[in-house]
């Protein structure tokens, strides 16, 4: 063997810097110079304590990336071989002296020599396995060849192990830069709690120099040992927990909230730490106390908002015209029920007519409230029409709307009312109606008015024609009695001159005569003065003077006066007066006509029998009747009602005989009620008459 | 009863129709007093303060001077106020009766009236014209 290949092979070794070349190298220079056929270099890999392949001849890649022997397995025959530093032979599996096991190489005989091992070192770098090689002890070219590929491994990995250790401090201290850059503490603890790692807010918080004052000091004992405290009670194997954690600021005494997320990690193999990272959230737990207090002022604003909304709910719905809330973009917001009623389907079935009309008031709703948004102006009114959605009547509103608007001069809502204007209108509509007929009555009553003037001054003028009428027959008749009188005063008192001798004695047959004129002319005055009398009943020009009268003395006057008609008479003529008679207020003159009128008719119309004159006192009544009974001719039933009237005798023939005028009873009647009183009759034809004359005690006009 | 010839009570009738002055003159004459007629108001009130009568007779509707406005004048005249005036009406109405009786008539009476009724009606005012204080009024 010559010295120059080996040359060739250490200045091909030392131009490698990778492990992976080197052996490729060694194994083709093996292969070339030292009867090698097929290699596999496996190498001690001390990161994960096994033995890996680093490169094969002869062996495929998957067989060399696939070895993979644990070095813990410390009675493997490799395993074995590695430590012992002497090349080994391996025959088959069969003639394994431990055990059989498997490599790349197969089913075949092979040498494993230790890498490096002639220097005598005891580091384990790794083994060449190695067929082709003859029994007996291995060739010296091949032990230094592998040598040499051990030394070169050794160096490439010692040099390795410098950079990675260059590199390690750097990383160490780059970490440490990041850790210590960390504000909140972090801190490496090992099982028994003693602190491995800290940075500076760690250390702030739990290292104290010598330098510190006391108190820093003791703050720094507490919050170890409510640290250590903290770390035994929740530290859990399975992985990273959470807790709060209360310590003292050392520098300003004050308390300090953490957040502990603990983490447990291997510190080395079979020892397991725990990396605990504090989070400061004092200021945290502010905020989040802070955050709770505006949310609970949030909660109670909030109530009060809902109980405004539900008091301005309460308020809207107790309002019965409709209100309605849009915000700008037109959309409704709220509406009071009487709203909803207009402006929504009612629930239940549905009514096509009903929705229609719904739809119809949303659409005019809608356009009068865009004239609002369209304007400038913060109200807005209009007359709207809208339609009772259940009855389609067509409902008059008075559309009243306000924008709201925000202190910032947004227009936040629209705040529509609808007055129902039905009852209004109705009202107008009625008071045009009254005023109409107010109108209409009052034309009417001007042309009744016109009318009545006109019939009052018919009126006026005819009663003033008959006043004139009435005035003139008065005066007529005056001026017939007085016309009348005036002969008969001259027939009478020529008669009476002539009767009394007054022109020479008369003879007998003259007398008589003389006797038949006076008579006759009596009737005449006599019919002449009851015509004026009635006349004058009848005007009302009968004057009534009422004095108190005694009756029983009344009754001798008038006994008297007819006293020379009952001595021409058979007649008995009887009287009687109830004791106690009172006085009465009444007209003398005419009670005493009537009665002499009475008395007179019973003398005249009994031929034979008695007439009696009766006076009773009715006191339940306060009524006097003077009664005259006659047992005379009597009236027939059919003319008892006729009788009071004027000219109405029941016998003329026989009334003329006895020079009655026909109007006695008549004027009697009209007598009796001007004095307030009455007269009665009760006859019968042949049996005789009972006049009563009723007069009151006290006249009522008194 | 039957007066004096010399101290007959003289009366004066005034009436303007004949008929009516004749009958009552005639009777009274006849009746023993002394009379004296006047046809109308005018004459009455000459006759009334010429012969100062007893008595006087007065019809109420008179030509020219009334019976009444007749009256009214003799009782406002002290020479004949005291003669008593029965007035003689042909007018039956109260208030013809009643305005006689205002303006001084001592009695009214209405025609027709027989002569010896008219007579009684002079005894009696000749009577209460003798004795005064008493009523006037019949």
């Amino acid at each position: 063997m010559g010295s120059k290949a080996k040359l060739a092979l250490v200045d091909a070794l030392l131009a490698e810097q990778e492990a992976r070349p080197c052996a490729v190298l060694t194994l083709r220079w093996l292969e070339r110079h030292a009867g090698l056929e097929r290699g596999l270099c496996v190498v001690v890999d001390h990161e994960s304590g096994r033995l890996t392949g680093l490169s094969g001849l002869g062996v495929s890649p998957a067989g060399v990336d696939g070895f993979s022997l644990d070095l813990a397995d410390r009675a493997h025959p490799l395993v074995v071989a590695l430590s012992g530093g002497e090349p080994v032979a391996f025959h088959d599996s069969g003639q394994s002296l431990l055990r059989a096991f498997e490599t790349p190489l197969g089913n075949t005989s092979f040498h494993a020599i230790p890498l490096g091992s002639l220097g005598g070192r005891q580091e384990e770098i790794g083994l060449l396995l190695a067929t082709g090689l003859d029994d007996g002890p291995v060739s010296d070219d091949f032990l230094w060849a592998t040598e040499m590929l051990g030394v070169r491994l050794a160096a490439l990995w010692y040099r390795r192990i410098q950079v990675d250790e260059r590199r390690h401090k750097r990383e160490r201290s780059w970490l440490f830069s990041i850790v210590n850059a960390v504000t909140d503490p972090i801190l490496l603890t090992d099982a028994d709690g003693r602190i491995l790692v800290a940075n500076t807010g760690a250390e702030t918080l739990l290292t104290a120099g010598e330098d510190k004052r006391e108190g820093w000091r003791r703050a720094v004992a507490l919050n170890n040992m409510l640290f250590s405290a903290s770390l035994f009670t929740s530290t859990s194997e399975s992985g990273p927990t959470r807790r709060e954690l209360l310590l003292v600021d050392p520098s300003e005494g004050r308390d300090l909230l953490f957040e502990v997320l603990s983490a447990p990690v291997v510190i080395r193999a079979g020892e397991t730490g725990v990396v605990s990272v504090l989070r400061n959230v004092t200021d945290l737990r502010r905020a989040t106390e802070e955050i709770e207090e505006n949310y609970r002022k949030l909660r109670v604003a909030e109530a009060a908002t809902r109980a405004e909304r539900d008091r301005l709910d309460l308020i809207l719905n107790s309002v019965l015209d409709p209100i309605l809330v849009t915000d700008p973009a037109g959309n409704l917001m709220r509406m009071n029920p009487p709203a909803e009623r207009m402006f929504t389907f009612p629930a239940g079935k549905r009514d096509v007519e009903v929705e229609r009309r719904v739809r119809t008031n949303d659409a005019v709703f809608t356009s009068f409230v865009s004239n609002l948004y369209a304007g400038q102006s913060l109200h807005w009114r209009r007359k709207l029409s809208l339609l009772d959605p259940l009855t389609g009547a067509t409902v008059p509103f008075e559309a009243i709307s306000g924008k709201v608007v925000s202190k910032h001069g947004e227009e936040t809502a629209v705040v529509t009312i609808l007055h129902d204007l039905t009852e209004a209108e109705e009202k107008a509509r009625l008071y045009e109606q009254v005023t109409r007929h107010s109108e209409e009555l009052k034309e009417r009553v001007r042309e009744a008015t016109a009318e009545l003037a006109e019939q009052n001054e018919l009126l006026r003028r005819q009663a003033f024609q008959l006043e004139q009428a009435s005035a003139m027959k008065s005066q007529f008749l005056a001026n017939v009695s007085h016309e009348l009188r005036t002969p008969l005063n001259a027939i009478m008192g020529y008669t009476h001159l002539l009767l009394e001798g007054v022109s020479g004695q008369l003879t007998p047959p003259q007398n008589d005569k003389l006797t038949r004129i006076d008579a006759n002319a009596r009737h005449l005055l006599a019919v002449i003065n009851d015509l004026l009398d009635i006349t004058r009943i009848e005007s009302g020009k009968m004057p009534v003077q009422r004095e108190r009268v005694l009756l029983p003395e009344l009754i001798d006057e008038v006994m008297t006066e007819v006293e020379p008609v009952i001595a021409g008479t058979r007649l008995q003529v009887t009287r009687a007066l109830s004791p106690e008679l009172p006085e009465i207020e009444t007209d003398r003159q005419k009670v005493k006509q009537i009665v002499l009128n009475l008395l007179s008719n019973a003398l005249k119309f009994t031929p034979e029998g008695s007439v009696a004159i009766r006076l009773e006192h009715e006191r339940e009544a306060n009524e006097i009747s003077i009664i005259v009974t006659d047992t005379g001719i009597g009236i027939a039933e059919e003319n008892l009602k006729t009788i009071f009237e004027a000219f109405e005798q029941a016998n003329s023939s026989y009334v003329r005989r006895h020079g009655g005028t026909g109007l006695g009873l008549s004027i009697c009647r009209r007598l009796a009620h001007l004095l307030d009183g009455r007269i009665n009759l009760v006859s019968r034809l042949g049996e005789g008459s009972t006049f009563t004359l009723f007069l009151p005690c006290k006249s009522r006009t008194a | 009863m039957s007066p004096a010839e010399e101290a007959a009570p003289l009366v004066l009738v005034v009436d303007d129709v004949d008929h009516g002055r004749e009958i009552f003159a005639e009777y009274l004459e006849y009746r023993g007093f002394r009379v004296a007629t006047a046809a109308d108001g005018l004459e009455a009130l000459d006759k009334a303060f010429e012969l100062r009568p007893d008595i006087i007779l007065m019809d109420l509707s008179l030509p020219g001077i009334d019976g009444w406005e007749a009256t009214r004048r003799l009782k406002q005249d002290d020479r004949t106020r005291d003669i008593p005036i029965i007035a003689l009406t042909a007018h039956a109405l109260a208030s013809a009766h009643d305005k006689a009786r205002e303006v001084g008539c001592n009695a009214v009476v209405t025609k027709p009236c027989l002569p010896k009724d008219l007579e009684t009606e002079v005894r009696r005012q000749l009577e209460l014209k003798t004795t005064p204080g008493s009523d006037a009024h019949p």
